[in-house]
Formats: C-alpha cells, structure tokens, sequence
C-alpha cells in the first residue's frame, strides 16, 4: 500500500468516516427514544421493569471489554502473541456476557407482558438496544475471527491496523452503551 | 478469483479490444474497476430513467384531459409512486455515482477508489434493490403511497398489500450500498490525491463529490432508521407510527425529511459541480471565484440540514417552528444564489464555445434558476400554504431536477462522453437533444405553475371540468410527449459514436484538469506515471493554448506529465478482480426478499452474505493505494 | 498502513487506570440516581458524567488525542450533527421545555 494524502490509513480514515455516519444511525434511534418517553397508553411501564442494579453491571463489564481490546492491540503492536490471543478472547466474551445480560433482560421484560408489540416503549426499547445489541454481536463474531487469526499465528505487528480498526469499532459500540444507559435506564 | 493483473508497460489503450470495454460477462460480474463500474452504473441509472419516464408519460396521458379514465386510480398511485421513487433512487442517484465513480480517481491522480471491491458491492445492491423493487408489479402491486410514503396511509392497517413491503425492503437495501460508496468516495477523495492536489487545487466536480459523500452518510441513516420503523410497525406490530398507541405518524415525515432535504442537494451539487468543470473549459477561463464556489456548497450542505420542516409547513407543527425553519430555508438559497453569479462571471469576457456540453450547463442557469425562484415563494409558509400539495409545488421540483440534476448530467455527459469511450458524439445530433429537451421541458412544466396555482391537488388521477385547469394539464401531456422524443437524438447520437464517432484523442476540448492527461478511454491502471499538480486548472500553465505535449523534461509549472506516456516506466500492480462482493450482495438481496416473510428466506440469505463477507475478508487485495 | 505519529503509545497501565476511572464514573452516576436529595440536579450531573466517559473512550481508547485531527474532526462532525436533530426533534415534540 502507498502513501496516502493526510498519512492515515485508508481503512482507519474508512471506519472512521463509518462511525461519524453511526453517530446519525444511532442518534435517530435515541431522539425516537426521547421523543416517545411517557406517551405510553398502556403498561407494562420502564419504572416497573428496569433492573438498574443488573444492567450496571453489564454496562461495567462492556467498558471492561473496551480495556480488553486496547490490551489485545497494545499486545499486537509489540508481537506478543500470547498476550494478543488472551485479550481478544477477553473482548469477546466480555461482549458475550454482556449479549447474554441483553438476551435475559428481553426475556424477563417478554415474561413480565412486554413483547415487542406492546407498546411504545417496547416498541422504541427494543429497536433501540436491539439495534446496539446487533452490534455487539457483529463485533463479537469479527473478535472470534481475530483471535483465530492470532490462534494461527497471523496476527503480527505488521496487521496490527486491522486489529487497531476492529478496535475502533468496539469502542465506538461502547461508547453508545455509555450513552444508552444513562438515557434510557437512569435518566428515566 | 482471477489471475492478478499486474501491468508492465500498459500498451495504447485507446484501442477498444484491449481496453476498458473488452472482456466476456464474468469480467463484468467480478470487476472491480472504478471506471466499469461506473459504465455499470450509468446503464443501469439511464434505463432506470427511462422507465420512470414511461411511468410519467402514463401519468401525463391520464391527465390530459378531465375525467379521463385510462388508467385505473389503484394503479395510477403505483404509477406516481414508482415514478418518483425510480427517478431519485435508480436513475438520479446511480447516474450521479456513475459519474463520481469514472471521473473522480481521474481528477484526483489516482488509480482507483480507496476500497474497489466496496465499490462493486455498492453497484450490486443498486442493481439487486431496484430489480427487486420493480418485481412488486408482479406480486400484488407495487408500492402506492407516494415516493415519501407518509404514514398513517402506509401503516398495515390502510396499506394492507405488500407494496409498501417492496418499498420499505428495496430502499433498505441499495441505502447500504449509498452509505458504502458515501465512505468509499470521501476516503478517496481525502486520501488518494496526487501529490500537489491540494483541497483547494481539487477540480469543483470533485469538490461536489466529497460534499455529497458527506451528505449521504449523514442523511442516509435517519431514512434508514425511519425504514427500520416502517418495517417493524408493518411487519411485527411496532407501533412507531400508530397514534393509537400515543405515538405521532408525523415523525415518519420528520426522519424523511430529514433525509430527504439533504438528498435533493445530493441530487443536484452533482451538476453544480459538472457546470462548474464545463463552463470555465467552454469560456477558455478559470472559475471565477473558486473559493467562493467551495464554501457556498460547503454552506449548502450543512444549512441543508436545517430546513427539512419546509415540507411539512401545513402539519401543523405552529408558527415558531415554521418560521425558524422558513428563515432557514430563505437563507440556504443565497450560496446557490451565488454560485449562478459565479458562473455567469465566468463567462463574461471569456471565450463562449457553445459545444453541448456548455448548452446544458447555460441551461442549467436558467432553468434551475426558475425553480429556484419558485422554491424562495415556498420559503414563506403562509404562501406554502397555498402552493403545497399543488402542482405548483410538482412545477417547482421538476424545474430544479431537471434543470438541475438532469441538464447537469446531460452536461456532464457530453463533456465526459469521448474520456469514457475514446469517441466523439455528433455536435448536430447533441444540439437537437438540448433545445428539443429544453422546450420539450417548459411546456411540459410551465403550464403547472398555473394549474398548481388554481389549485389542482398533487397526486390525484383525475380533476373535475370547468376548474380551468384543462389547457394547462393538455400543453403538459403534450411536452411530455415531445420530452420523450427529445431522448431520440441521445439514443441514435450514441448508436452514432459507436459506429462512427471519430476517435478522441486525450483532451478533445482543451480541459485543464489532469483527467484529460490521460488517453481516451484511459489505460486500466489510469495514470502510467502518477501526476504532480502545483496549482488549480494545471493543464492551462502556462497560459491556455492547446497541449503541449510530452517534452520528457519536467515542464515548469501545472502538471508533470501533461501527456500520460503510453508505457509506464515500472509495474503497476492494480487490484484484482473479485467475485465476493456480488456474493455479499446477493445474500443480503436474498435475505431481504426473506423480510416479505419468508424466514428460511432470510436465514439463507444471511448466511450467504457472511460467506461473502469472510471469502472477502480473506481474500489478498493487491492495491494500487 | 499504521500511521508513525512518533508519539509514546500509552502503557498498559495507562489504560487500566482509565478503565478504572470509567468504572469509578459509573458508579458515581448510579450513586446520584439513586440518592434522592440529588433528584434536582440528575439530568444536567448524569448527562457530564456521560460525557466524560464519552470523551475518556473516544481520546484514549480510540485514541483520537493522539491521532491526526482530521479523525475527530470526522467523528466529532457526525456527532454534532447528531446532537442537532436530537435536540431540534425533542424541540419540536416538546420534550425540553423544562
């Protein structure tokens, strides 16, 4: 690959370019969110369902990914590839755990009366974490595929972008999660 | 995949055997190259065109006179529906990619986009969405609530067929590849310029290119997400939109506006930027004022952000939000406003060369300005009152759009047309398609300036006698009829060019921006030296006379080389070519054909598009950059 | 293509010590939802202690202090913009009246 005109690489400046577009994605989701706060006509009700002791401690164990992941490219960018397996790993199942938190929760709210049709609040609720929980997913699966890559010795300092980008990414869906849950669970 | 294709000396790559339009099917469906892709896209937009076109001439006939019944009022709002939803997303929307695709890694120095295979993959989802979208008239119906598809009328409940289904499905699966070219264009626009190609050395058209990119990636997702909405209130019982539930069908309007205001200036910055190329070439002059140009489409874009409640003056939202958003609409006029006085400045003095190419883009200034003018009077929204929902309010898109977007493109066609194919279109054959569409546009589009204005309702199929409106809906039937035939002269002048266009040489008219360095069409690996530029319109240093020439010495100023050798002096190695990203496209097709209810359906298709996604992901992509 | 900056990669530790600041913030913002005394002024503290955790991901994980500034400039303009429809919608639906 040449040089390019402002000295990033093409495919930060690319995830980059991606994650300013997402900001538009998820900030329409979020003014809906606002936008439709208290106009339910029928319950189940967010006081009546949100579980703000256990969604803190998924949202502490996404930001611990976020460390994870910024220990996994440390570790690429100085060749340790033992180190790099170890944190991509980390990242992943942290993110696991936490879709597994996600999946428990929708299934609590379902069995408490609040499918997907039952109201405008779970109407906004689960698009809206469903959208960041897609997300999470994707980049559990791109974290798998990076470890299997370190796994066959792949993941060099010289690949070090990809795992840099991928980290990106992660962070970025952190960051959404700081966001979503100040707004949707404390803010309430 | 394919063996890769690594250049050694390019041979002449005039010739056509060889060159850019060679190759069996399988090249097609696993290119990767920037300029057939672009040949790809300006196909598939022109027939996508001329199929909305049929569309409207339906529409004029049915309108031509009171009362009328050709067409059944069912199929009339699918008629109006695909119309406007075929002419911004399949045919104005791909012609103007079409053109960024070819033209834009010319005027920057570069070989290709930044992410090719990304680029093919954005063509297939155009070309797989809009297919899909068509396929609806034979499954029940296509879509019939209106290209902005306003909710309640759209919700499950008042649009219990699946047209809307096609709507909803088709529009989020080419809005993924727009969002893709969106990155791709503006890393390449940022990222891959020769070097000397300063931002404010870039040529307009590619200045518009990186606006628009923007844009698109900040306009497209509320559209995306309001779909998102749409699908999930039709297809699961959401209720997003259902007023019943406490919710507001009126932010359907909002989240499309939103997008949809910024997608009218992705729509014609496009042909600003073409006129801005042709009309310095064909007034032997520079822009005047460059930079003023730059910052009032810098302006452009981001005030167009702030008046998308301008459609929705007569929701009812009061009067502070209606004059917020109608002084911001007044504003955002005045960078357009400025640039016509740029392009006029332009001209003065200079030396008029009136080639087809400049005819549109003149035409550009009048007609779009019209449209302009009627736009300010819905600025106001007292008078909006009046004039929305009308024809008035048809007259006045209609006049931006095609005078805009259309006569742009037109323009940009003429001008671009012996870069792409190395031949030159008939002057006389060119001429007749700019006044036959010219005339054929206002009769078709002036007379509903009145008709609006009386009031005849937008989207209705038929309109009482005795309202006056009779004369003004014949003369629009027959310009659209004229209009049609006006295509008649693009269509045999490039028949013409085919058979017996005389071949063009790099820089037909005398351009000094560095795509006209390169032979016609250029090689596959475009530059065989990558150029340095050290000033804005490089190829007019020292001062304008025809080419120079390659001297083998660096010339002093402007760009270095002024001619592109034929052989280039080390291997170029280009990316290869790829079958993954239609691989990607087609399962994410067939995984959204799935959402109108079948879900193996969509399993499939998921799963072919991760098998996509990892064949892409490990594939080696050589790179030039 | 990796960009040589030429400036120090933060350590390991470095990073441990902002994901502990991150979890100190959190816990601070649960704190103030649920001490009652503090209800008065929950919006304007919850919404800094979210912004911070914010810009602490996004200039040090992501490591946008350091990096060329033509990439906050990218995010930071999505972001603005986002920020602007959000408000303008809560406007125009009336959620920011007080």
């Amino acid at each position: 690959m040449g040089p390019t005109s402002t000295g990033i690489g093409n495919r930060k400046l690319g995830m980059w370019t991606f994650i300013g577009s997402e900001c538009m994605l998820f900030g329409t989701l979020i003014a809906t969110f606002l936008i439709y706060r208290g106009r339910n006509v029928v319950g189940p009700y967010p006081r009546e369902l949100l579980n703000i002791p256990f969604i803190t401690v998924t949202t502490f164990v996404l930001l611990m990914s976020s460390l994870m992941m910024v220990l996994a490219l440390a570790a690429v960018q100085r060749d340790d590839m033992r180190g790099a397996k170890i944190w991509l790993f980390m990242t992943g199942f942290l993110g696991l755990i936490f879709l597994g938190g996600q999946v428990f929760e929708f299934n609590h709210f379902v069995h408490e009366g609040l499918p997907l049709s039952r109201n405008l609040f779970s109407s906004t609720f689960f698009v809206l974490t469903g959208t960041h929980g897609a997300h999470v997913a994707g980049g559990a699966l791109w974290m798998g595929t990076m470890f299997t890559h370190a796994a066959q010795g792949k993941l060099d300092s010289n690949h070090s972008e990809t795992v840099e980008i991928a980290g990106l990414y992660w962070h970025f869906v952190d960051v959404v999660w700081i966001v979503l849950f100040t707004l949707i669970y404390l803010l309430e | 995949m394919a063996t890769s294709e690594a250049d050694v000396g390019g041979r002449a790559a005039g010739e056509h055997k060889q060159g850019l339009y060679s190759g069996g099917l399988w090249s097609w469906l696993t290119t990767v190259d920037h300029k057939r892709i672009g040949v790809l896209y300006f196909v598939t937009g022109l027939v996508f065109m001329l199929v909305a076109g049929l569309e409207a001439q339906a529409i004029r006939l049915q309108l031509a006179r009171p009362e009328q019944r050709l067409l059944d009022p069912e199929f009339y709002n699918q008629l109006f529906t695909m119309h406007g939803t075929t002419m911004v997303f399949f045919a104005g929307m791909p012609l103007i990619i079409a053109f960024f695709n070819f033209i834009v890694p010319l005027q920057i120095g570069a070989r290709d986009v930044a992410f090719p295979r990304l680029n093919a993959f954005s063509y297939w989802l155009l070309l797989f969405s809009g297919l899909f979208l068509y396929s609806s008239f034979f499954f029940g119906g296509a879509p019939d609530g209106g290209w902005f598809a306003y909710t309640p009328l759209t919700n499950r409940q008042y649009s219990p067929g699946m047209g809307m289904d096609f709507y909803v499905l088709a529009l989020l699966l080419s809005g993924i590849g727009s969002i893709a070219g969106g990155v791709n264009f503006l890393v390449t626009i940022v990222n891959m310029r020769a070097p000397g190609m300063k931002f404010m050395r870039l040529p307009l058209f590619t200045w518009m290119a990186l606006l628009v990119s923007i844009l698109i990636l900040l306009s497209f997702p509320p559209f995306t997400i309001g779909l998102v909405f749409m699908f999930f209130d039709r297809s699961f019982g959401t209720h997003f939109y259902d007023a019943a539930a406490g919710a507001d069908p009126v932010l359907w309007q909002h989240l499309f506006w939103v997008f949809g205001h910024p997608e009218v200036y992705i729509l014609v910055l496009p042909a600003f930027g073409v006129v801005s190329d042709v009309i310095p070439t064909f007034s032997r002059k520079p822009l005047f004022g460059y930079p003023v140009v730059v910052f009032s489409g810098i302006l452009i874009a981001f005030l167009g952000f702030g008046v998308w409640v301008h459609h929705m003056f007569a929701v009812g939202l009061g009067p502070i939000v209606n004059a917020v958003f109608g002084g911001a609409t007044m504003l955002v006029a005045i960078p357009t406003g400025i640039k016509i006085f740029n392009w006029i400045a332009t001209m003065w003095g200079g030396q008029l060369r009136f080639k087809p190419a400049m005819l549109f883009a003149i035409g550009l200034l009048g007609i779009f300005t019209i449209g302009g003018l009627s736009g300010v009077m819905h600025a106001s929204p007292p008078a909006d009152l009046q004039q929305t929902d009308t024809y008035f309010v048809v007259a006045h898109f209609h006049y931006v759009l095609i005078g805009g977007t259309v006569f742009g493109l037109f323009a940009g066609f003429y001008y671009w047309f012996p870069k792409a194919t190395g031949k030159m279109l008939n002057e006389g054959l060119g001429k007749a398609h700019f006044w036959l569409t010219l005339i054929a546009m206002n009769l078709t589009f002036f007379p509903i300036h009145f008709s609006g204005l009386l009031g005849q309702p937008r989207r209705t199929f038929t309109y009482a006698e005795g309202l006056g409106l009779d004369t003004f809906n014949l003369i629009s039937t027959i310009g659209a009829f004229l209009f049609t035939l006006a295509f008649v002269p693009l269509i045999w002048n490039l028949w013409y060019a085919w058979r017996r266009g005389r071949p063009a040489g790099p820089n037909p008219w005398d351009a000094p921006t560095i795509e006209w360095t390169t032979s016609s069409p250029p090689p596959h690996y475009n530059f065989a030296v990558i150029p340095r530029v050290d000033r804005r319109d490089p190829l007019w240093h020292p001062h304008i006379k025809p080419g120079l020439g390659w001297a083998g010495e660096a010339e002093p100023g402007g760009v270095f080389p002024r001619v592109q050798p034929d052989d280039a002096p080390e291997p170029i190695v280009m990316p290869n070519p790829s079958y993954w990203p239609l691989v990607m496209a087609l399962g994410l097709s067939l995984a959204t054909i799935g959402g109108l209810g079948s879900l193996p359906l969509v399993f499939t298709g998921v799963a072919l598009a991760l098998l996509g996604l990892f064949g892409w992901a490990f594939e080696p992509a050589e790179g030039g950059h | 293509m990796t960009q040589e900056a030429g400036h120090t990669h933060p350590s390991s530790r470095f990073y441990v010590v902002i994901a502990l600041t991150l979890a100190v913030l959190t816990a601070m913002e649960v704190m103030v939802f649920y001490v009652e005394a503090l209800a008065p002024v929950l919006v304007p503290v919850l919404l800094v202690l979210m912004s911070v955790k914010f810009a602490l991901v996004a200039m040090f994980f992501m490591h946008l202090r350091f990096d060329n500034k033509l990439l906050t400039g990218v995010f930071v303009w999505g972001l603005f913009i986002a920020i602007g429809i959000i408000l303008i919608l809560m406007a125009i639906f009336g959620k920011l009246a007080g």
